[in-house]
């Protein structure tokens, strides 16, 4: 067990380096001068074009370039955001929040929902609910997100009045956004739940338990459902992956501050320093949550300890 | 791998040739393949057969038309310059569709290479390829293309190769490790045994050996590139205006939600129905092609 963890704990660190060399790169891959592209519209300025120059070591190696911005990095400071006028670690503070909330929240109905319609689509399979509830997921799993929510807007927002259009604040400001955030989730959980649970009603040990005599309800919980969690886990690091940037683009249909949001906008005022730290700090999260499925693996299924 | 059809097992367990014709008949009879080619052809009819259907310009401003609802004169109504909607709609799907499957063309072609060759050939060069790749795939897929986009900046072009980078670590990953599956099959070591080189039996034996997994991440692909190319138009990053790309008509529409619901709609529908018709042919070819990647 602890072999396993030190290995996990390499693996992440290493792909955390990565991770950030991809990320430094991104603002040097940006034609002409990186000082000139940060500074944006005070680019005309000349003296603060030789200061940035100087304080990003632009005329020195690129490896010292590196070093220089990722030990900024490590003390939580990613640079100075010209177009906002404000250092990007407040900017990320500030945005951190309503992402997490907005995340989490679609997480939690992803995984809910996703497990209830592909656990009673495997056991009523063939019929004609599994083909509805399966045509259901794939239509969720295929409705342009930026759309659904401009939809939901119309509907329950503009004709209805259930909701605010632009804002909306706390649990009421969230319901839509999650709703659309989560719905693609729900699709794909969905359809991954429906196999795995069919393929764990195939077991031989199910088979036998009900033989004996187990009543069916008790063989579902205990052998079935259980042993059908453990794959669903796994793309759980998958799932926020793609909701954290899912978010990038519901954040801007409703109009909620966040780190999508912020990018959205950073990207459109060239404002790479910012957009560097926004990517950098998603990855890093989805990084992270991948590692936490990792190590918790083994608790629950045992077996993967030994490897 | 070899493509095996559902109902037509061999007796003696060696696969059969069977002519195409009979191959794409027999697969049709799947249900939700049919359903999905049938609504992609009709989508790709109406959009590559816009110009016919359509007399309007779609770039036409027609200041006195502006906000009309949708009716038998403008079937999907207008946009506050007065353009005909029905018309921006057809003629912005040869953008959506035509970008989107550029980005299947350039990222899964060169990702297939990069799999294929570190597949086949391993060694210190395969498995530097392989750990960038994993390096790439470390970042949500949305991410990395707004990462490229912020890089390259707006445009259609840029758009399609900011989404193209992100499919070229996803097929590369798959065609890796179905290369080193194919690799050492009896038939490709008699080919290497008989003095073939190692082009030569890639291109003979390695290609075709992973068509079906090619097939398959394509169709899932083409949906996803779609939504991408469109969600980039949305933002801004894609498409510039007036060019009616869908995600840039939907952007444009908007601003005019509790206005003009139309604008909005009707672009969406277009794309979330291509993406339903791409997905169910994507099942049904997972189905017939290799019942293994079945999963779900």
């Amino acid at each position: 067990m602890t072999r396993y963890l030190i290995k996990r704990l390499a693996g992440v660190i290493v792909l955390a380096f990565g991770i950030s060399v991809v990320v430094f790169l991104i603002i040097r891959l940006v034609p002409g001068n990186p000082a000139i592209s940060i500074l944006g519209t005070n680019a005309g300025n000349p003296a603060l074009v030789a200061r940035l120059e100087n304080q990003l070591g632009l005329n020195q190696p690129i490896t010292t370039q590196y070093v220089k911005w990722i030990g900024g990095v490590l003390q939580a400071n990613f640079g100075y955001s010209y177009d906002q006028q404000l250092p990007v670690a407040t900017l990320i503070a500030d945005n951190l929040g309503p992402t997490l909330e907005l995340t989490l929240f679609a997480l939690v109905l992803t995984v809910v929902f996703g497990l209830i319609l592909g656990v009673t689509a495997a056991l009523k399979r063939n019929s004609a609910y599994d083909t509805v509830s399966m045509g259901t997921a794939l239509t969720f799993l295929s409705l342009p997100s930026f759309w659904l929510g401009l939809v939901l807007l119309v509907i329950f927002a503009v004709q209805l009045h259930w909701f605010a259009v632009v804002g909306g604040s706390g649990f009421k400001g969230l319901v839509l956004p999650a709703v659309t955030l989560a719905l693609g989730g729900i699709g794909f959980t969905a359809r991954f739940v429906r196999s795995s649970v069919i393929e764990a009603l195939r077991q031989q040990h199910v088979v036998t338990s009900r033989a004996k005599g187990l009543s069916r309800s008790a063989v579902l919980v205990k052998h079935v459902i259980r042993n059908s969690l453990l794959p669903v886990f796994t793309i759980v690091g998958l799932q926020t992956g793609n909701l954290l940037s899912g978010a990038v683009i519901i954040e801007t249909v409703f109009s909620r501050p966040g780190l999508g949001r912020l990018l959205v906008n950073a990207i459109l005022a060239k404002d790479y320093e910012t957009v560097q730290a926004v990517v950098l700090v998603i990855a890093l999260m989805y990084a992270l949550v991948n590692f936490v499925v990792d190590i918790l693996y083994p608790v629950l299924d045992p077996r993967i300890a030994y490897r | 791998m070899t493509v095996e059809i559902a109902g037509q097992p061999a007796a003696d367990g060696l696969a059969v040739a069977v002519p195409a014709r009979t191959r794409v008949r027999q697969a049709m009879r799947h249900n939700s393949l049919r359903a999905g080619v049938v609504i992609v052809v009709v989508i790709a009819v109406l959009v590559l057969a816009a110009p016919l259907l359509t007399s309007v310009n779609p770039d036409t401003q027609n200041p006195a038309q502006t906000f009309l609802p949708p009716s038998p004169h403008h079937l999907m109504g207008t946009d506050s310059f007065g353009r005909d909607l029905f018309s921006r709609v057809l003629h912005g799907g040869q953008y959506t569709l035509g970008a989107s499957a550029l980005v299947v063309l350039i990222g899964g072609t060169i990702g297939t290479l990069l799999g294929v060759i570190a597949g086949y050939f391993g060694g210190a060069v395969g498995y530097l390829v392989m750990r960038f790749v994993d390096l790439l795939l470390a970042f949500p897929g949305i991410l990395l293309a707004l990462a490229v986009a912020a890089i390259l900046g707006p445009g259609l072009l840029n758009g399609v190769f900011a989404v193209a980078v992100v499919l070229v670590p996803a097929y590369a990953r798959v065609m890796e490790g179905a290369t080193v599956e194919v690799r050492h099959l009896p038939y490709v070591d008699a080919a290497v045994g008989l003095g073939s080189g190692a082009w030569h039996v890639i291109w003979r034996h390695v290609i075709p050996g992973i068509r079906s997994n090619v097939i398959v991440m394509t169709t899932s692909w083409l949906g996803i590139a779609a939504l991408w190319i469109a969600a980039l138009g949305f933002i801004g990053l894609g498409v510039q205006p007036p060019t009616p790309e869908w995600g840039a008509i939907l952007n444009d529409g908007e601003n005019y939600l509790t206005i003009a619901w139309w604008i909005s709609v009707f672009p969406g529908i277009f794309l979330a129905l291509f993406v339903v018709g791409v997905n169910l042919i994507g099942d049904g070819l997972r189905d017939e092609l290799d019942p293994a990647l079945n999963r779900f």
